[in-house]
C-alpha cells in the first residue's frame, strides 16, 4: 500500500491478490449460477435449484454486511455489536415497499392497508408508511434510515468519547431496544410476524426465475460496489487516518485530526452499507421480522469477520461465506450443535488465528519478501 | 521591521486578526528569541516541581537541558506544550503567542513540536504513511478522502526522509524499524508540521552508539532551521552536540553556559557528583 494512490482507479483498487481473487470469484459466480439456473431443463442433473441460488444470494448479502462491519471494526477499531440492526432497518424499508406492492391481493383484499394492519384494526395507513409504494422512495429510505440512526447514535457516542467495550455494549443495547420495539404490534411494522407473503417487485413476480436471477445479480453487483467503495476508503488518506485512530486514538488527535468526525463518518457509511445488504436480503428470503434485531445476530457478524480475517475486506467476505455455509450444513445435519460449533470456531480463531482464515492462507502462500517495485522516491 | 509589516500589525491591532495570511504569524520571533519562560512555578501537592524558572531560547539555537531526576525537566516541557498549567509566571512563544492561554493542539499548531521519550509512531503504517499523516494541511474528512497529497507536501516528505535518513526504509512498516529508526521517524513526523521550536525528550535513551552518533548529527543539522531544546541524561551525548547547556536543579536554573563552563561550575559539581566544594554550604 502506498501513501498516495496513483494510476487508474480500478487497477489501484483491485491491485491486491486477495481482492483480485474475490472480484474474479464473484464475477464467475454471478454468471455461472444464473446460467445453470435458467438454461438446463427443470429437474435435470445440471440444473441449479432456486433454493441453492437464493442461498448463495443470501450469502452475498451477508458478505456485504461483513464488509461493512470489517470497515468499522477491522480498520477503525470500533467493535460494533449492533450492525445487524442497520441491516434489519434496510430490510424493513424494503419490506414496506414490498408490502405496499401486494395491494388488493392480500388475504383481506384491502387496496391500501397490508394484511396485518387490517387484522389489527388499523383504519388508515400510519404516516410513516406513506411513500413506500414508490420504489425510489423506499430505496432512499433503505440508505437514509440506517444512516441517520448511525449518525445520531455516533454523534453522541463519539463526541463523548465512548470507546472500546462500552461502545460495544451500547450498540448491543441499541439493537436490543429496536428488537423490543419492533416486536410490538402497535409500532406498525407487523409485530412479531414481521412482513412476508411478498408478491412482486417493480412489477415482476418475486418468485419468477428471472426476478430471482435479477436479485441474485443485484446482490453480486452491490457486493462488488460496496467492497470497492470500502477498498477506496481504506486506501485513501482518510483511510490511513482511520487506521491510525484504531492504533492510537490520542496520538492521532494530537497530530491534529478531529477523530470523532472520522469515526462518525465511517460508522455512518458502514451503517448505510449494512442497510443496503438488508434490503437485498429481504426479497430473496421473502420475510423480515424482528428476530433480525436479535443481539446474537450482530455478534455472529463479528464472528464472521474474525474467522475470515479482520482488517482485510476479502477476509470479511470469506468469513461470511465460510461460517454461513457451516451454519447451513450444521443446522441441517446436527441442529443442536450449531451454537457450540460457532463458539468453538470463535475460540479457536481468537487463540490460534489472529488474522483469520485468510491470514492462515497468506502465511502458506507467502512469497519471499520482495523489495518495493517503485523506488523513485515519493511518486510526484 | 519593514513598513508593510508595521502597517499590517497596526491594521490587526485595530480590526483584529483576519483569516488566512492576514493572521499574525504565531511565535513572532523578530527579536531573536523564540521562547520566553519567566518566573514559572508549578507545585504538585506542595512539591515545588518548578520554582521561578526563567529560561530564554534563541531562534535557531540548539539548547541542551540537563539536571538530576526531579529537577523539573519534564514539567518544564509540560508547561511549554500546555499539558501542565503553572501556578504563576509567564511563557511566551515569540512575542505574540501566550502559551498559557492555548490548548495542547493549538500550541502544536502554533509551531511547537514535542517528541516524547517513548516513540509513538503508528506501527502498522509505513514510514511514508506516518509522515503523510503528520503532514501539515487540511485534515478534514472530505479533504483526506478525495484529495491526494499536494506536490508541496510530497516534496516536504522527501526532504524530511532525507533529513532523518529513512529514505531507503520509506516503504517499510514502522513496527519493524529499529528503536533508533523509530525515534528518527518520530522526529520526522514533528518536522512535517514545520515546527519552529522542537522539544526533544531523551532522544538517545536505549540507542546503540552508532545510533547515538547519527542522532547527534540529525539534531545538529536541525539547529539553525529550527530552535531545538534537548533534554538528556547522557553527558557524552550532550557534550557532543551542546553549544549552550542549562542545568536545572530543584525547579530552577542552576547554571547556564558552555559544557566546560557548566562542568567546572562548583554548584553543578556539588549537585551532580556530591562533591564537597571548598567554601560550599554543605
Amino acid at each position: 500500500m502506498k501513501a498516495t494512490p496513483k494510476g487508474p482507479l480500478l487497477t489501484l483498487l483491485a491491485g491486491e491478490r486477495g481482492t483480485s481473487v474475490f472480484l474474479i470469484i464473484v464475477a464467475v459466480v454471478a454468471v455461472i449460477v444464473p446460467v445453470l439456473h435458467l438454461i438446463p431443463a427443470e429437474g435435470s442433473a445440471l440444473q441449479l435449484s432456486s433454493y441453492t441460488m437464493t442461498l448463495i444470494g443470501k450469502y452475498m448479502t451477508y458478505a456485504l454486511l461483513a464488509v461493512a462491519v470489517d470497515l468499522v471494526w477491522g480498520y477503525c477499531g470500533i467493535l460494533s455489536l449492533g450492525h445487524a440492526a442497520f441491516f434489519a432497518l434496510g430490510g424493513y424499508a424494503m419490506g414496506m415497499y414490498l408490502m405496499r406492492q401486494i395491494g388488493a391481493r392480500g388475504v383481506y383484499g384491502d387496496p391500501v392497508l397490508p394484511d396485518f394492519m387490517v387484522f389489527l384494526n388499523y383504519k388508515e395507513l400510519p404516516w410513516f408508511w406513506h411513500g413506500f409504494d414508490m420504489f425510489w422512495f423506499a430505496m432512499i429510505m433503505v440508505a437514509l434510515v440506517p444512516g441517520i440512526l448511525a449518525y445520531v447514535f455516533g454523534w453522541f457516542a463519539f463526541r463523548s468519547r465512548v470507546t472500546g467495550v462500552y461502545l460495544s455494549i451500547i450498540t448491543q443495547a441499541l439493537t436490543y431496544a429496536l428488537m423490543l420495539a419492533f416486536f410490538r404490534n402497535d409500532m406498525g411494522f407487523g409485530g412479531n410476524n414481521g412482513m412476508t407473503d411478498f408478491k412482486d417487485i417493480l412489477g415482476f413476480a418475486i418468485n419468477a426465475p428471472a426476478t430471482r436471477v435479477a436479485l441474485f445479480v443485484a446482490s453480486a453487483a452491490f457486493l462488488v460496489l460496496g467492497y470497492l467503495a470500502c477498498r477506496y476508503i481504506t486506501l485513501s488518506r482518510a483511510g490511513q487516518v482511520v487506521q491510525a485512530v484504531r492504533d492510537s486514538e490520542s496520538r492521532t488527535r494530537f497530530i491534529g485530526y478531529r477523530v470523532e468526525n472520522y469515526k462518525l463518518w465511517i460508522f455512518t457509511f458502514s451503517a448505510v452499507l449494512a442497510g443496503i445488504a438488508g434490503a437485498l436480503y429481504v426479497p430473496q428470503v421473502g420475510i423480515i421480522n424482528p428476530s433480525e434485531f436479535q443481539p446474537i445476530n450482530s455478534i455472529e457478524v463479528v464472528i464472521w469477520v474474525a474467522v475470515g480475517g479482520r482488517g482485510m475486506l476479502y477476509g470479511a467476505v470469506a468469513g461470511a461465506v465460510i461460517v454461513n455455509y457451516a451454519k447451513t450444513f450444521f443446522t441441517a445435519a446436527l441442529p443442536e450443535y450449531w451454537l457450540y460449533a460457532l463458539g468453538l470456531l470463535f475460540v479457536v480463531v481468537t487463540l490460534f488465528l489472529p488474522r483469520g482464515v485468510v491470514g492462515l492462507l497468506d502465511r502458506f502462500g507467502r512469497k519471499p519478501v520482495k523489495p518495493p517495485v517503485k523506488s523513485a522516491g515519493v511518486p510526484a | 521591521m519593514n513598513a508593510a509589516q508595521v502597517v499590517k500589525q497596526g491594521w490587526q491591532k485595530v480590526f483584529g486578526a483576519g483569516t488566512g495570511s492576514d493572521r499574525p504569524m504565531p511565535g513572532d520571533a523578530s527579536h531573536g528569541t523564540i521562547l520566553y519562560v519567566e518566573d514559572i512555578s508549578v507545585s504538585f501537592d506542595g512539591f515545588r516541581a518548578l520554582n521561578k524558572l526563567t529560561l530564554y531560547i534563541d531562534v535557531g539555537e540548539l539548547r541542551c537541558i540537563i539536571g538530576p531526576n526531579g529537577a523539573g525537566k519534564t514539567t518544564m516541557m509540560d508547561v511549554i506544550t500546555g499539558k501542565t498549567r503553572p501556578d504563576s509566571g509567564s511563557a511566551w512563544f515569540g512575542t505574540t503567542t501566550d502559551l498559557l492561554t492555548l490548548s495542547e493542539p493549538q500550541i502544536a499548531e502554533a509551531g511547537i513540536g514535542r517528541k516524547f521519550q517513548k516513540p509513538t509512531v503508528f506501527e502498522h503504517h509505513s514510514v511514508l504513511q506516518n509522515l503523510a499523516l503528520a503532514a501539515a494541511g487540511n485534515k478534514r474528512v472530505w479533504h483526506t478522502l478525495f484529495k491526494p497529497l499536494t506536490a508541496a507536501q510530497r516534496s516536504r516528505i522527501d526532504e524530511v526522509l532525507v533529513t532523518v535518513g529513512l529514505t531507503e526504509q520509506r516503504h517499510m512498516i514502522a513496527g519493524i524499524l529499529s528503536h533508533g529508526q523509530k525515534q528518527w521517524l518520530e522526529i520526522g513526523m514533528l518536522l512535517m508540521q514545520d515546527p519552529r521550536l522542537l522539544l526533544v525528550d531523551e532522544p538517545v535513551a536505549g540507542m546503540t552508539p552508532q545510533e547515538v552518533e547519527r542522532t547527534a548529527e540529525l539534531l545538529l543539522s536541525l539547529a539553525g532551521k529550527h530552535s531545538v531544546v534537548v533534554v538528556e541524561h547522557d553527558m557524552e551525548f550532550v557534550r557532543s552536540i551542546a553549544r549552550t547547556v542549562t542545568v536545572l536543579h530543584e525547579g530552577s536554573v542552576l547554571a547556564e553556559g558552555s559544557m566546560d563552563h557548566v562542568q567546572s561550575h562548583p554548584k553543578v559539581r556539588e549537585v551532580y557528583l556530591g562533591e564537597a566544594v571548598p567554601g560550599g554550604s554543605s
